[in-house]
């Protein structure tokens, strides 16, 4: 029932490997990639001093509103969001239908370039989730090491 | 839809605390929030209206401790128990892993709590998740309360699959770990079977 989407190493560097490309040809502070569930998934640049956790909850938060605009106005999905702060720009975009890629900016960047970018960082992102899909769907041939966990694996979790 | 990440080894689900406006599922995660240690736990937030009613979600994302080497990451969820807040709950459900259903424990509330329990069952529905076949558990909350009905009238009417269920009164804690416990217990099964 539950579909898994399961990260492994290759595609998690890519991924990483993505994510500091754009951040660097960017000018960005920060690029996060989001799972639509809200979990984080990559990041790159001055992350350090932000709220990961809690900027991904709210941002698919936003995402998931913004889609059920859409499909209230009978809009397939809007492609992207710009927030606009005094010193923080918030660029938001849905890559694959399944993760969404953030850009922080600020005025050392602009958002004509930040576009051109995550254009460019998208369609590479796609690539990488198409595989990601494909090996979460086939299980990836690697045995699952959750097949073996035990009822006292799970209880010792609850062991205060 | 959990996420299990090979490569940081850890494995995150999400639970949705659902039930009727004012049943006491933003209690149960301050409860939670308020009894955690700080390195297990991040930042909650509630998006809420200035009464305090849940606008659109609450969020507290726990640390379990690890299994077989992974860590195990929750991130709990309530949605607006208010009838017109449909579209919203409707979105915090997408990708759930687990549901806790917290009713009401008050006669006058009956109505409430069933319709949010058929409200429930219908919105898993229209995602392609059937309710019997999740990892589900019941809290029956406000215990304390004069006006609550007997816990076999609750079972009787909102428990008919006999889920997991458990008593609380959520603003102290009673019910409150037991429930969680209960979920998360069951969404790791899930994943031992292979989803
Ligand atoms: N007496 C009593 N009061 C409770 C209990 N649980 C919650 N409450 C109170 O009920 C009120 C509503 O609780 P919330 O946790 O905000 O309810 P909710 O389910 O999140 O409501 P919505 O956000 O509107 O869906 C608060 O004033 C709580 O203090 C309980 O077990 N006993
Ligand atoms: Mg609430």
């Amino acid at each position: 029932m539950i579909q898994q989407l399961v990260m492994y190493e290759e595609e998690l560097q890519q991924i990483n490997r993505i994510c500091e490309t754009l951040h660097r040809d960017s000018n960005a502070r920060a690029v996060l990639v989001i799972d639509k569930n809200g979990q984080a998934i990559a990041s790159a640049g001055d992350v350090q001093e932000l709220d990961v956790t809690s900027l991904s909850s709210l941002t698919a938060g936003n995402v998931a509103a913004t889609g059920g605009i859409a499909s209230l106005l009978a809009e397939k999905e809007f492609a992207g969001q710009f927030l606009e702060g005094e010193k923080t720009n918030y660029h938001i975009s849905i890559v694959g239908q399944r993760v969404i890629l953030v850009v922080l900016f600020d005025e050392r960047s602009s958002l004509g370039l930040v576009r051109l970018r995550v254009r460019k960082a998208a369609a590479e992102l796609t690539v990488t989730l198409e595989v990601m899909v494909r090996k979460s769907a086939a299980g990836s041939g690697q045995p699952s090491v959750f097949s073996e966990i035990t009822d006292d694996d799970i209880d010792n979790l609850f062991n205060d | 839809m959990s996420f299990i990440n090979y490569s940081s080894r850890e494995i995150n689900c999400k639970i949705v605390y659902y039930g009727p406006g004012l049943c006491g599922k933003t209690t149960n995660l301050q409860y939670i929030y308020n009894k955690t240690n700080p390195e297990a736990k991040g930042k909650m937030i509630s998006l809420a209206t200035e009464t305090e009613r849940t606008l659109f979600f609450d969020f507290l994302p726990l640390s379990l401790g690890e299994i077989r080497g992974f860590k195990t990451r929750f991130h709990l969820y309530t949605v607006p128990g208010q009838v017109f807040y449909d579209a919203s709950r409707k979105l915090i459900l997408k990708g759930v892993d687990g549901v806790v259903y917290v009713g009401d424990s008050q006669l006058e509330r009956m109505e409430a709590n069933i319709e949010s329990l058929e409200n429930l069952s219908s919105n898993l529905q229209e995602q392609g998740y059937d309710l019997n076949k999740l990892p589900y558990v019941v809290q029956y909350n406000k215990r304390d309360l004069p006006n609550a009905i007997p816990l076999a009238e609750l079972e009787e009417a909102l428990n008919p699959t006999k889920v997991p269920s458990y008593e609380a009164v959520a603003p102290k804690g009673i019910g409150v770990f037991d429930t969680l416990k209960a979920v998360a217990k069951l969404v790791l099964t899930e994943l031992r079977k292979g989803g």
